[in-house]
């Protein structure tokens, strides 16, 4: 058994050197040695953790075991997981820490003195608004993120649910959670605690429901951030300073993703958690443009073009997430390269369901990350670029963005592949992209629209330049 | 007149907060997904109280309502740590320079 001093300083070396972890994510170079941290910080929490209970019964054997089941799980998935499924795997762990927080504000209501926090039925008050607070946010995380998997894992339709009244009744909901922490403070009533977590429990599932598939990246990062909080609300209660402080670092970090998303999208955080959007427009204006002329091509074409360019730009969407298609492109890259072209990856930061979704994706064909760009670091080698390879991306690349104010997307930050020499662009049909508006590039003079498979058809550009 | 170590605590939340908008801005945008998955494990640091609340249990009787709940909250924990810090160790391994000889 070690004092309440020197274990409340061991959390925060844990929570130090979760930073570092965080810390080392600004350059591929130092970020495995920051995920070493991140694992040290961990060790050192739940060793003083088991050190300063002192507890090493047959309760202790049975906390081993649970670790090691969890554990085995994790890893399992772990191994396992293609790189593509990731937002879900991501939106699966959220829901995880939330339930767990759930469990863990359960347990402290239900026993307060493990947790010295006063007796059943006369906790302190302060410590009740904390474990309150964490208990709501992390419900709502738990169910948001089960939406955001089904949604990501194609099990629920992407599309958004909207109902009317929908607004006024989420507001209502969270209303009455503010109310219920109220009562609960002044009653303690354990009856008024649950009805608490369930209320908690449906609005994070009427929060997520209206928000659409092109949205996630912006939701994964909202629930991140959440589940963050809802740490940081059971470090309060449990006076635990590496919990504040990961719940604080994680919170942000959250919040912080989301900006940048919204900001990719150039819409405010409120239009995207209110939702509803890509719902509405997707009849009204995709009537008459169907019949404008399109110049489509097969692989033959796409090869021609390209080996004879200088230097070529690609921009992935999900679509190749969806196809599979990193792989094949590149090896298509590759072909491309023994030919003396020059070839540079192009990434929007909202491609893809995820923030950095295709950095990954590219990372796991064995791209090397100084060939992939961002989007600020890349839109200007447009202009001098030979041919834009446009993969399972569509409304990133919407000129309209720029020239049509009545647009939707209107002031979205694209990339100007229409500036390209040519463009070259690999979609299953016409159909309108996520936002449900037409794009203008497709019937570009110097656009060559390619129908088929992602994958496919990488595969056979390839062949045709060999 | 003594302060309360509650302000103690909010002044390391609100002083990490701060400290987490730096560092995460100073994280590259291509490591975006790592971020999210390594930050789900640290999360997961709230297994600690799921620990506290296993044991809550005297030795004659492990289980009862409130140290069943402490359990499966380790369970979960689990699950999110080893996944959260092996998925993103996966993923940091395939990040590569462009080798020297192309």
């Amino acid at each position: 058994m070690i004092s309440a001093n020197l274990s409340a300083i061991f959390y925060l070396v844990s929570g130090v050197l979760f930073i570092l972890a965080l810390r080392g994510l600004s350059s591929p170079e130092t970020s495995r040695q920051g995920n070493f941290f991140g694992i040290l910080g961990m060790v050192i929490a739940i060793t003083v953790t088991f050190l300063s209970t002192g507890n090493f019964s047959t309760g202790f054997l049975f906390v081993l075991i649970f670790i090691l089941v969890g554990g085995s799980i994790g890893a399992f998935i772990a191994y396992r997981i293609p790189m593509t499924a990731m937002p879900e795997l991501v939106a699966g762990f959220h829901s995880l820490v939330g339930l767990a927080a759930v469990f863990v504000a359960i347990s402290a209501f239900l026993n307060p003195q493990a947790f010295n926090l006063g007796t059943q039925g006369n906790i302190k008050l302060g410590s009740l608004i904390e474990m309150s607070i964490g208990a709501a946010v992390g419900a709502i995380t738990f169910s948001g993120s089960i939406i955001a998997f089904l949604k990501l894992q194609g099990v629920m339709s992407g599309s958004p649910i909207t109902f009317k009244g929908q607004h006024p009744l989420n507001a209502i909901i969270l209303l009455s959670i503010i109310l219920l922490i109220y009562t609960l403070c002044s009653t303690q009533s354990s009856n008024i605690f649950w009805i608490l977590l369930a209320v908690s429990f449906l609005i994070g599932f009427l929060l997520i429901i209206p928000i659409g598939g092109a949205d996630m990246p912006v939701v994964i990062s909202m629930l991140n951030s959440y589940s963050g909080w809802a740490a940081a609300g059971i470090g309060f209660t449990l006076e635990n300073t590496a919990l504040i402080i990961t719940g604080a670092l994680v919170g942000s970090s959250g919040a912080i993703l989301s900006y940048i998303m919204c900001k990719g999208m150039n819409r405010s955080f409120f239009s995207v958690i209110l939702g509803g959007f890509g719902a509405t427009e997707e009849t009204s204006n995709n009537t008459d443009k169907e019949q404008r002329p399109v110049k489509s091509g097969n692989a033959d074409d796409a090869a021609f073009l390209m080996k004879n360019a200088s230097s070529v730009i690609i921009v992935p969407g999900y679509g190749m997430a969806v196809a599979q298609a990193q792989h094949a492109l590149r090896e298509m890259v590759d072909t491309l390269k023994k030919n003396d072209i020059k070839v540079s990856y192009a990434i929007h930061p909202v491609a893809g369901r995820m923030p950095g979704h295709m950095n990954v994706l590219l990372a796991e064909a064995n791209v090397p990350y100084d060939e992939v760009f961002e989007l600020e670091e890349i839109n200007n080698d447009f202009a001098n670029a030979d041919v834009a390879f446009v993969i399972g991306a569509n409304d990133v690349t919407n000129p309209v963005a720029k020239t049509d104010p009545q647009s939707p997307i209107y002031g979205m930050p694209v990339l100007d592949v229409e500036k390209c020499k040519s463009v070259l662009f690999v979609k299953r049909s016409l159909s309108p992209g996520y936002a449900g508006i037409d794009n203008d590039l497709f019937y570009k003079e110097n656009t060559l629209m390619l129908f088929a498979d992602a994958k496919k058809m990488v595969e056979e550009i390839t062949k045709a330049i060999n | 007149m003594e302060i309360d170590p509650l302000i103690f605590r909010l002044s390391i939340f609100i002083l990490s907060i701060f400290v987490g908008y730096y560092v995460v801005w100073s994280v590259t945008p291509s490591l975006h997904t790592p971020l999210m998955s390594v930050t789900n494990a640290i999360s997961s640091v709230i297994i600690v109280g799921a620990i506290i609340a296993g044991l809550s249990g005297n030795s004659d009787k492990v289980f009862n309502t409130s140290s069943i709940f402490g359990f499966l909250a380790i369970a979960l924990a689990a699950i999110n740590i080893f996944g959260g810090f092996l998925v993103t160790q996966r993923m940091l391994a395939m990040y590569k320079k462009k080798k020297k000889d192309k």
